[in-house]
């Protein structure tokens, strides 16, 4: 692996795979709070909640990604703050690559959450409560379980999404090899100089794999679903 | 004893009952839509009432005037849905066990009775999918029992169920009531299920009370058959059986005489329940020689009633009361009045082994 790829190459792969990883465990317990409200309850704000979760999925990235760079750069309002209280920086910052790519892959895993859970019939859990369960046991026993294949399907696209994001975090981050080239700004910056085109071709193909893969394996969670809802 | 006074508005009726129930199995019972479950919803917690209060053994459960309201799972409400509602991803023994995972309780012996009380032993491992409609209700009770209520709540827990099913499962009802002297609190539209299994009823129309007392008053009680029908309006009675003679009828005792029914499968001495419909019993002033029905019992008339179904003869019958329904007619050509007393030809057909129920409520409890 390390021959096939140079060390720059192999270096914004690892990145992407961070910043990925890293972008979809951390808005996970997000993803499923906000799938939960939106699929469960009744509040004031729900439909506006549901506008601004989905609203990266249709803006451009680069609007997006400016919008971050405004609110989380370091003179922006959120960044401004975060920096002095608790010297945690995103602008230019690897984690603000994660950052970017979390607010992009998130529409995505509330999506795939949210459907998982209006799945679950609110019978079960009614009988379960009848049963002596309170309501967080209730989740961690009926709910959780039920949806759990729902939440892995999520969590797949959200990644396969955080690890193709490309507008947003050359705008917020820029490119800067090794701290935000991610593999799809190293493909855009092979290609910019001459003879790059095979670097750029090997870092495809390798996207091209970990893309098919994660769709796979989201296909079969999903009937994964289908089957341990209806029953097995 | 659950006393339960409760008002609540729905869109398009209002809810406004009030009765106690007393140890035994009490059903609820009237018409579709009439507000039974609303009613087991709010004593279990599920459904919060606009007002009132719901107590269950001195255990304050909701009060409205104070606020207070217990979330369902500290109610210790035993609840058997309609649709079983087992956890899909669970199997049978976790189905079973999951509400001790809770109270904290692990009663081997008692899980043991009660998987052999409801034969669902071979049924452990298995997932609900893979059971059928009586065996899936089966399991929803014993996990019901098996979370160790305080009161079983049941929601026509035999309405999904075909006729088969049902007969399947009633049984394991009445060993329940008999065996383990759990108070249930039962829902149900059916009469004959109501005349087998409960001891006390009370009855719902329109989201009210309309009557409530102990079964064999409510049934032989001619007001409220209008709201049975014709075709279920009937008293029980108890009986014991004596004997199983040659030509296999049974011979069985009750307050007022004997009964000859197509063989019981009871041991001696059983005590079992009749139903005895109105329209299956006639009046005749002397007692008829020479007729084919075996059963003749002596009574007294103890009121008439004009009601849409024609005229109800309330008859006392060595203190349990029976129904009999004739024609106006009948009634003034036999000169029928209150004290009169009278002999009831019983239809052999009429003490089928379908109407028949277990043994008296009240009765042993299992060590």
């Amino acid at each position: 692996m390390n021959d096939w790829l140079s060390p720059d190459e192999w270096q914004a792969v690892a990145l992407s795979l961070r910043v990925s990883a890293v972008a979809v465990l951390a808005s996970l317990p997000f993803a499923l709070l906000v799938a939960h409200a939106l699929a469960r309850w009744r509040f004031p704000g729900r439909g506006l909640l549901n506008v601004l979760v989905h609203l990266p999925l249709v803006l451009p990235p680069v609007v997006t990604g400016y919008l971050l760079l405004l609110t989380f750069g370091r003179r922006g309002l959120v960044g401004q703050f975060l920096d002095q209280q608790l010297g945690m920086v995103f602008a230019f910052r690897w984690t603000g690559a994660a950052l970017a790519a979390a607010i992009m892959g998130f529409p995505l895993m509330v999506r795939a959450i949210r459907l998982a859970i209006e799945a679950v019939d609110p019978r079960l859990e009614q009988a379960a409560s009848t049963l002596g369960a309170h309501r967080i046991w209730v989740f961690a026993t009926i709910t959780l379980p039920l949806i759990l294949p729902g939440i892995l399907a999520g969590t797949v696209l959200g990644f396969a999404k955080a690890f193709g994001e490309f507008g947003a975090t050359i705008t917020f981050v820029s490119n800067i090899p090794g701290q935000t080239q991610t593999l799809p700004l190293a493909i855009y910056t092979f290609l910019q100089v001459p003879g790059g085109e095979a670097s750029a071709l090997r870092l495809v193909l390798v996207a091209v794999a970990i893309a098919t893969g994660a769709l796979l394996l989201s296909e079969w969670l999903a009937r994964a679903v289908a089957r341990r809802i209806g029953g097995r | 004893m659950l006393s339960v006074a409760i008002r609540h508005h729905f869109p398009t009726f209002t809810l406004d009952a009030a009765f106690e129930a007393p140890p035994g199995v009490t059903a609820l019972f009237g018409r579709s839509g009439s507000g039974k479950t609303s009613i087991v919803n709010a004593v279990a917690g599920l459904m919060r009432p606009d007002a009132g209060r719901i107590e269950m053994d001195g255990r304050l459960l909701s009060d409205s005037g104070t606020g207070h309201f217990l979330p369902p799972h500290r109610r210790g409400m035993g609840y058997v849905f309609q649709e079983a509602r087992l956890f899909p991803h669970l199997t049978v023994r976790q189905n079973l066990l999951y509400g001790g995972w809770f109270s904290g309780r692990r009663d081997r012996a008692g899980f043991s009775r009660i998987v052999e009380m409801l034969g669902i032993g071979h049924l452990l491992t298995r997932r609900p999918v893979a059971l059928s409609g009586g065996e899936r209700q089966r399991v929803a009770l014993g996990r019901a029992i098996l979370s160790d209520p305080r009161l079983l709540l049941m929601d026509e827990p035999l309405a999904a169920l075909d006729e088969a099913r049902k007969a399947e499962i009633l049984p394991y009802l009445e060993r329940l009531r008999d065996e383990t002297g759990l108070p249930i609190l039962y829902v149900s539209h059916a009469p004959a299920e109501i005349a087998r299994l409960a001891t006390n009823i009370v009855l719902v129309e329109g989201g009210r009370v309309i009557g409530a007392g102990p079964a064999a008053r409510i049934l032989s009680d001619p007001a409220i058959a209008p709201v049975l029908g014709l075709r279920e309006t009937g008293a029980i009675i108890t009986a014991r059986i004596e004997a199983h003679e040659a030509d296999g009828l049974t011979r069985l005792g009750t307050a007022t005489g004997t009964i000859f029914l197509p063989h019981v499968e009871a041991p001696p001495r059983s005590v079992m329940r009749l139903r005895i419909l109105a329209q299956d019993v006639m009046i005749a002033l002397d007692r008829p020689e020479r007729i084919s029905a075996l059963n003749v019992l002596p009574a007294v008339v103890r009121d008439l009633t004009e009601t849409d179904i024609g005229m109800l003869v309330r008859l006392d019958a060595g203190g349990e009361a029976m129904l009999a329904r004739i024609t106006r007619r009948s009634a003034s050509a036999l000169a029928l009045e209150p004290g009169k007393p009278v002999h009831a030809v019983l239809k052999a057909v009429s003490l089928a082994p379908g109407s028949i129920g277990g043994a008296e409520s009240g009765g042993s409890t299992l060590p």
